[in-house]
């Protein structure tokens, strides 16, 4: 970087935080989720949480939400140039806090022939009411099975019950391969 | 039998199966970096256990929390227990759950709704 370039970019730094407050962004990472992030992203927010006196049942809601999401991206994230299955999935994962709510999001490349299964998916429980997917919940864990990565196809259905709200979903094109999945939760501070 | 005593993390439960002082537990946050290994050694544990179980198991669980994977896992545990009470032991699930926690106190009826075992809900202050 010359002397110019230097400015630039440190005029975009500005820029970067400035857009995080606007967005009331208490937290960004882009990279490799393994265990070690997720227990120390988790154990971050969870102090945050209880220094603000946040309820006791917001601060868990937001805690399972946050493990599954990571969970999400490290075990579903497709990973390009590895062919390694327990190569940790990458994505970036945002946690902000408005007035009313927290939201949890996730992004995360994926190849195009699983959007539909997943779209599918997706759909089918946000189609579904508070009995529905807590019949979902039951049938998935006694019939479903782990996956290698360890995976029991439970993680959505729990963010929609835990939030009682539906899944917003995005997929961005990436190129003719694959796709941006995003994901975003909300949970409300109102409990 | 070899008596099962783990110590809980952060974000591992603490657990113990002790067939002669008849202790059966599992308590604590689980959300194991890899719920297969580590569940392995319990329901191994469970599968001899069942040859010659005590007359009477009384088996608790007290989570504050467990993830979506290891949810799986806690019913493939109550399915052996359920095996158990099938064929002709007494067999009781003590489900605790911290007195304002409805998300615990619903697991547990979901899981009573599952497996055909003794199921006692019982409520408790943090």
């Amino acid at each position: 970087m010359d002397k110019s370039n230097v400015k630039g970019f440190l005029e975009f730094v500005y820029d970067f935080y400035r857009s995080m407050k606007a967005h009331e962004i208490t937290l960004v990472y882009e990279g490799e989720i393994t265990h070690q992030i997720t227990k120390a992203f988790t154990s971050l927010t969870e102090s945050n949480m209880a220094k603000e006196s946040e309820a006791n049942s917001v601060q868990k809601k937001v805690f399972h939400v946050m493990v599954e999401c990571l969970q999400n991206i490290s075990k579903h994230a497709d990973s390009f140039g590895s062919d390694d299955f327990l190569f940790a999935g990458r994505g970036i994962f945002m946690v902000s806090k408005g007035k009313n709510d927290y939201h949890v999001t996730t992004g995360n490349v994926i190849e195009n022939d699983k959007i539909e299964e997943l779209t599918e998916m997706l759909n089918h429980i946000n189609s579904l009411d508070k009995e529905g997917l807590k019949n979902l919940y039951k049938n998935q864990m006694k019939e479903g099975r782990l996956s290698e990565k360890g995976g029991a196809g439970l993680g959505f259905i729990d963010i929609a019950r835990k939030t009682s709200n539906k899944l917003d979903y995005h997929f961005l094109p990436i190129d003719e391969g694959s796709s941006f999945f995003l994901l975003t939760s909300s949970i409300s501070r109102l409990a | 039998m070899e008596v099962i005593k783990i110590k809980g993390t952060d974000d591992t439960p603490t657990i113990i199966l002790d067939k002669e002082s008849g202790v059966f537990e599992i308590s604590g946050r689980s959300l194991p970096e890899d719920v297969t290994t580590f569940y392995e050694p319990i329901l191994n544990w469970l599968d001899e256990y069942q040859e010659e179980a005590n007359t009477k198991t009384v088996f608790s669980f007290k989570l504050v929390y467990f993830n979506t994977a290891s949810s799986k896992l806690i019913l493939d545990i109550l399915m052996k227990l359920e095996d158990m009470h099938e064929n002709g032991k007494e067999v009781l699930i003590k489900w605790y759950f911290p007195e304002d926690d409805e998300d615990m106190e619903e697991a547990g009826e979901e899981y009573a709704d599952i497996v055909d075992v003794p199921f006692e809900q019982v409520s408790y202050n943090l």
